[in-house]
């Protein structure tokens, strides 16, 4: 009977301990896109010498399982202590309030209110983490193929249409298959969108219907896609929102002109190495101003850990200034830590001569964004537009709708979300 | 007895104890279970841990999916989401003409089910035509017979992500196609951004990575025909056409039959290949009703589970009412070839 009785006890503890965390381990659900996943687990192995208590695992995973799997984790209660994400405002309700486990809420009210918005439920005063590096969409133009050309890169206030005609000269006087690309995402044709007047959001906070702004530029970039001025491959070569980049086109020398965002900074820098000289323009002017949109992605705890002290001790530690310094220097993320801005002075930790003017070029245009775009990081409705907008503008480029189908079905389709949500 | 086969015995006594000891056991239980329920009983009892799998992993995620079809919400628990009856399948068939797109409130969903409509027609056409090709030559005399059999079934083994990817690396703009046209002093073109060749090679590749499996199919039909009859044809100067069409066709109609059975199913299911291939594109071309399931339910981030629910009921009654029409037809031929 006795050891009936221990060998269920032995089972049971043994269930127990597969099915929950051991106090002192955390996990963190990691995607990288370039080499941050290497440095982040240095920075954690110097968390755990300093805190031989706490164990924390780094799971990387591909960005896919972020966007898909995680979603469906956190509706059921579960996941990782700790995640890095994209999709920050809509999960809103599975982040961990930090604020009475952290050493001290007001330092990171001081130094990520701005960003704080972004991933808390509205109207919430909570701290779910932090923006692990701050995106600003943005050009990027092959500086060799324009001198090869002859054809002098646009100035600072320069149009988009200055720069389509100047890629376009440099396209046919190099024979290259187009003249510029833009990434497959509703979230890259935003600031252009904003910076032609665009409003996404109502007076109400809803979603606004599609306005002049957005069919200013998406008129014209289906014209320069029918043109053959855009890269057709991008857009067309794909259904609903599914996401495509072009940065191989560019580092491929294919395309002079390339509009997608600062995170494409390392990645250009690895790939292109010496091949060719490339600089970062910053947002072409619309009617209405110069605008990108800012995003990026997010360190944030999951309200299901079972390990919530843990779990603080960490994000505290990854939130010191001197680690965000540290991470965004080497990473060559721009930082969002406001005691890390203002200071200034970051060591960009590389040998090319493009990467530092680069990145400083889009820290300089993160300060001039029109505060339309500004709204869109923290807004619900966010990525329901940039989905339909991405799905109708496609199918507009490849010949199956009109523009002005094209407007009745994105605002039937965020229309449909915002019921659906209801 | 020598040493060698003693040893043989023993090991063998060695290795069939442990089952001859468990049998023991589970005989007493069985013969009772028999005794009381006769051979019905134990057909049951057999058939019991596969219904029970299949009951877990298959029924009970349909009856699952059938109650998110009656939901709506942005929750994945059902508790969480809001009861909603037909409304998702009213969505779904909300069209003024079925036939046109625009007029149907999930024009997408309609553009997958014309899509997949003519995928399947032209597709299954194609991969039954190649197949029974490849079957009668297969079946022939032919140098290196093994070796083609096996080259054309080579594709089956292969994850159908990397045949999409094999197939993309050929057919994008800076691919090996193109390159090679190039090199002939051709004009390169973009294959999978063009409507008419991205369909193209939806269905071209697809065949191509299944119908090796079709063959065996058939060849192992051909096989089982009697060589006497072909001798007799031969001995009467029947000519080949007449052969085909009077001794192979009627004789592999039942082998025919489950490859038209098996490629429409597999064709409404089309989802990986062409996925990665070219993504549902050029536009909306080649997005099938598996791939329109997939973003809507999973991947978009107008994400709708119970519509995606709703969507995969109806594409399941679909294949359940194109089965039994098969079936049906299969049984009319299997009962016409008895008389005849």
């Amino acid at each position: 009977m006795n050891k009936t009785r221990t060998l269920l006890a032995a089972l049971s503890v043994s269930l127990l301990a597969s099915t929950s965390a051991f106090a002192g381990d955390v996990r963190i659900m990691w995607y990288s896109d370039g080499v941050e996943g290497d440095v982040i687990q240095d920075i954690l192995n110097r968390f755990m010498k300093d805190n031989p208590d706490i164990h924390v695992t780094l799971d990387n995973v591909a960005y896919k399982v972020i966007q898909e799997q995680l979603p469906i984790q956190l509706e059921a209660g579960q996941g990782p202590d700790i995640a890095r994400v994209t999709n920050i405002k809509e999960l809103a309700q599975h982040w961990l309030d930090l604020r009475p486990l952290v050493a001290d809420p007001k330092y990171w009210e001081a130094n990520f209110a701005d960003t704080l918005d972004w991933m808390r439920p509205d109207g919430s005063n909570a701290i779910p983490g932090f923006m692990t590096q701050l995106t600003l969409t943005g050009g990027f133009a092959n500086k060799t193929l324009f001198e090869q050309a002859g054809v002098p890169l646009p100035g600072d206030k320069a149009t988009w249409d200055d720069w389509i005609a100047a890629a376009a000269e440099v396209a046919k006087s190099q024979q290259l298959p187009a003249a510029f690309a833009i990434d497959r995402s509703g979230h890259r044709i935003s600031g252009p969108n904003v910076s032609f007047g665009a409003n996404y959001i109502g007076s109400d906070g809803m979603p606004a219907k599609v306005d002049d702004g957005t069919k200013a530029f998406v008129g014209k970039l289906v014209d320069w896609t029918a043109k053959g001025l855009m890269l057709k491959d991008t857009w067309v070569s794909a259904a609903g929102s599914t996401y495509r980049a072009a940065a191989d086109d560019f580092i491929n020398a294919q395309i002079p002109f390339y509009y997608s965002g600062s995170w494409q900074v390392a990645n250009l820098s690895t790939k292109i190495g010496d091949s060719f000289d490339w600089v970062a323009t910053g947002s072409p002017c619309g009617t209405a101003g110069c605008s990108g949109v800012k995003g990026g992605a997010a360190l944030v705890a999951i309200k299901y850990t079972k390990n919530p002290k843990d779990v603080a001790k960490v994000m505290d530690y990854l939130a010191r200034e001197d680690v965000v310094k540290e991470f965004s220097e080497r990473t060559l993320f721009l930082p969002a830590h406001k005691g890390v801005v203002d200071k200034g002075g970051l060591k960009w930790v590389s040998a090319d001569k493009n990467v530092g003017p680069a990145l400083d070029k889009f820290v300089k245009a993160a300060g001039e964004t029109m505060p339309a775009a500004d709204a869109l990081p923290p807004w619900k409705w966010a990525n329901a537009y940039f989905a339909a907008l991405v799905t109708r503008v496609s199918q507009v480029m490849a010949g199956e709708l009109s523009l002005d189908e094209a407007w009745g079905r994105i605002d039937q389709d965020i229309a449909d979300k915002v019921a659906e949500a209801k | 007895m020598t040493a060698a086969a003693t040893l043989k015995a023993w090991t063998g006594a060695a290795l069939a104890a442990p089952v001859v000891w468990l049998a023991s056991i589970v005989n007493v239980p069985l013969k009772f279970w028999q005794r009381a329920t006769g051979t019905g009983g134990m057909a049951a009892f057999f058939l019991a841990p596969n219904m029970a799998i299949f009951g877990i992993f298959v029924l009970v995620p349909m009856i699952i999916n059938f109650f998110y079809s009656a939901t709506s919400g942005t929750a994945y628990f059902l508790q969480d989401r809001t009861y909603v009856g037909l409304e998702q399948y009213q969505r779904l068939l909300d069209c003024g003409n079925y036939l046109d797109t625009a007029t149907c409130h999930e024009d997408l969903f309609w553009k997958a089910v014309h899509n997949t409509g003519l995928f399947v027609v032209v597709q299954v056409a194609l991969m039954t035509v190649v197949s029974m090709a490849t079957a009668l030559i297969l079946n022939r005399e032919i140098v290196g017979r093994s070796f083609w059999r096996a080259v054309f079934f080579f594709p089956v083994l292969l994850s159908p992500v990397v045949t999409g990817l094999i197939w993309r690396w050929i057919l994008q703009r800076q691919g090996l196609l193109n390159l090679i046209v190039h090199d002939l002093g051709g004009e390169p073109h973009n294959w999978l951004t063009d409507r008419f060749w991205a369909f193209t090679a939806a269905v071209s590749v697809s065949v191509w990575a299944h119908m090796g499996f079709y063959t065996l199919i058939l060849l192992a039909g051909l096989q089982a025909i009697p060589r006497d009859l072909y001798e007799a044809a031969e001995m009467d100067g029947t000519k080949p056409a007449r052969v085909f069409w009077r001794i192979t066709l009627p004789l592999l109609m039942p082998n025919l039959l489950v490859v038209i059975v098996l490629t429409l199913i597999r064709a409404v299911q089309i989802f990986d290949e062409v996925y990665v291939l070219t993504g549902g594109g050029p536009g909306t071309s080649t997005l099938y009703i598996t791939q329109y399931i997939y973003e809507i339910g999973f991947a978009s981030l107008l994400r709708n589970p119970g519509l995606a629910s709703a969507a995969s009921i109806l594409m399941g009654l679909v294949l359940v009412v194109l089965t039994l029409v098969q079936l049906q037809v299969g049984r009319r031929g299997e009962r016409k070839g008895a008389r005849e």
